[in-house]
Formats: structure tokens, C-alpha cells, sequence
């Protein structure tokens, strides 16, 4: 998928992936796609979670080798 | 816009592994755009309280009392397991290993994120603790009607 930045948050636990997120896309602008990766298992259940509190738009996850991407559409 | 959702949080326990729980939620709900106050009581004040320095107080009681309860972020113990301090040091090793933040960079993040320090004037009147012995990043020094009224308002009320 493509996306317009990318945000590193392999080796981080929870709350640190949303809440760079939620930094990280303050410099985007709407309608851009933010690629986050990770490791832990819970962004699979947090990032929609995170998405659907603060209206963005979740495109989907990707799973691989025990790594995540997520990737978000700033929608507001 | 719609008003934001309001979460509130009562930090009432002075204990380094319930003040990591407690900022955690506190930034994971300014994360997801909600408004965090954070009301610290009775032993949860040691949480705020400046590491530095000595904290003065009145009265023998009340001497000995801030003598034995120094606080200070980097002075609290593990609820469980703090072995003389050699199991709370080794639970920060552990959080360095997985590069977990330490309590004070959860603080100043909960604080880059606009979280609300309100630190409650009937616990620091007890124990006669003044206004001094807190961290600078206390917004406001209040009591229980300022917790209600933001909790009445509030989605989400956690007592830690």
C-alpha cells in the first residue's frame, strides 16, 4: 500500500504506537496515509480502536513475519 | 467540532506501578483526542512531588510524616516485589530492555499532550505539605467539587 509517511514504532509497546500516531498526523495533511509499523500484537486490536475514536480512516493491516503495518487515511 | 470527550482520572495511590498504569491511560485517551485531568490524592501526591530538594513542613507529626514520605517520581516503590529497592530497579532494567518510557518521560509526554495535573489541597493541608514540594507542571491546586464537575462531564472515571 501506499503511503505518504512512515512511522517506526518497531520495538514499542503500548500506549507508545497511538500515541505517536496521533503526533505524527498532526503533520499530515487530510486525506494523506500514514504507514506505521510495528511489533506489538496489540495494534492489530488498537489501531482500529484509535481510528474509530478519532475519525480516521483505518485503509487496513498488513501482518508478516510478526510484524504489522497499519495504515491510516487522516480524515479530519 | 464537538466538544471534546473529558476522561478523569484519580490518582490516589503513591506507587510507581500504579502511576505507570495511571499515565498510561491518561495518554493513551489524550492520544485518541479526549481531555485528561488528573486529580492526585493523598498518597498519589508523592507521584508529583519535586524529586529534589527537602520538603519543609510544620509540626512534629506532620516532619515526620514528609520525612518517611519523601515521594518524588523517582522514589516510588513497585506495589509488589520493591525487595529494598532491588525489585523496582530491577522492573525499570526491564522496562530500558523493551524501551518503555521511565515514569518521568510518561509524565512529560501526558504533559505535551495537554493532561491536566490538579493535585488536592485537603491531602496537602493533613500532611502539611505546601505548594513548594510539587513539580512546576501542577496546573491547579483543588478540591473534591473540582473533581465532580469534571467527572460528571467526564466518559471515562478511573479511581487508581
Amino acid at each position: 500500500m501506499k503511503a505518504d509517511a512512515t512511522l517506526d514504532c518497531i520495538g514499542l509497546y503500548c500506549p507508545m504506537p497511538i500515541y505517536h500516531t496521533a503526533n505524527k498526523l498532526k503533520e499530515l495533511k487530510v486525506g494523506q496515509v500514514l504507514e506505521i509499523l510495528a511489533d506489538d500484537e496489540g495494534i492489530k486490536e488498537d489501531m482500529p480502536a484509535w481510528c474509530q475514536v478519532t475519525g480516521n480512516e483505518l485503509l487496513g493491516i498488513e501482518e508478516e513475519a510478526g510484524q504489522y503495518k497499519a495504515y491510516v487515511k487522516k480524515s479530519k | 467540532m464537538a466538544e471534546k470527550e473529558r476522561v478523569t482520572l484519580v490518582v490516589f495511590s503513591g506507587e510507581l506501578d500504579k502511576a505507570l498504569a495511571a499515565f498510561n491511560i491518561a495518554i493513551g485517551a489524550a492520544s485518541m483526542g479526549m481531555e485528561v485531568s488528573m486529580f492526585f490524592t493523598f498518597w498519589g501526591l508523592n507521584v508529583i512531588k519535586r524529586n529534589e530538594g527537602s520538603i519543609k513542613s510544620k509540626g512534629m507529626m506532620r516532619r515526620m510524616l514528609n520525612f518517611m514520605n519523601r515521594g518524588g517520581s523517582k522514589r516510588l516503590h513497585l506495589s509488589k516485589f520493591h525487595m529494598l529497592g532491588m525489585g523496582t530497579w530491577m522492573m525499570k532494567q526491564l522496562m530500558k530492555d523493551v524501551n518503555f518510557p521511565q515514569l518521568e518521560e510518561l509524565m512529560a509526554m501526558a504533559k505535551g499532550m495537554g493532561v491536566k495535573f490538579i493535585a488536592c489541597t485537603t491531602s496537602m493541608g493533613m500532611m502539611g505539605i505546601s505548594k513548594e514540594a510539587f513539580i512546576p507542571e501542577v496546573d491547579s491546586f483543588a478540591g473534591v467539587a473540582t473533581y465532580l464537575a469534571e467527572a460528571k462531564e467526564g466518559k471515562v472515571n478511573l479511581f487508581v
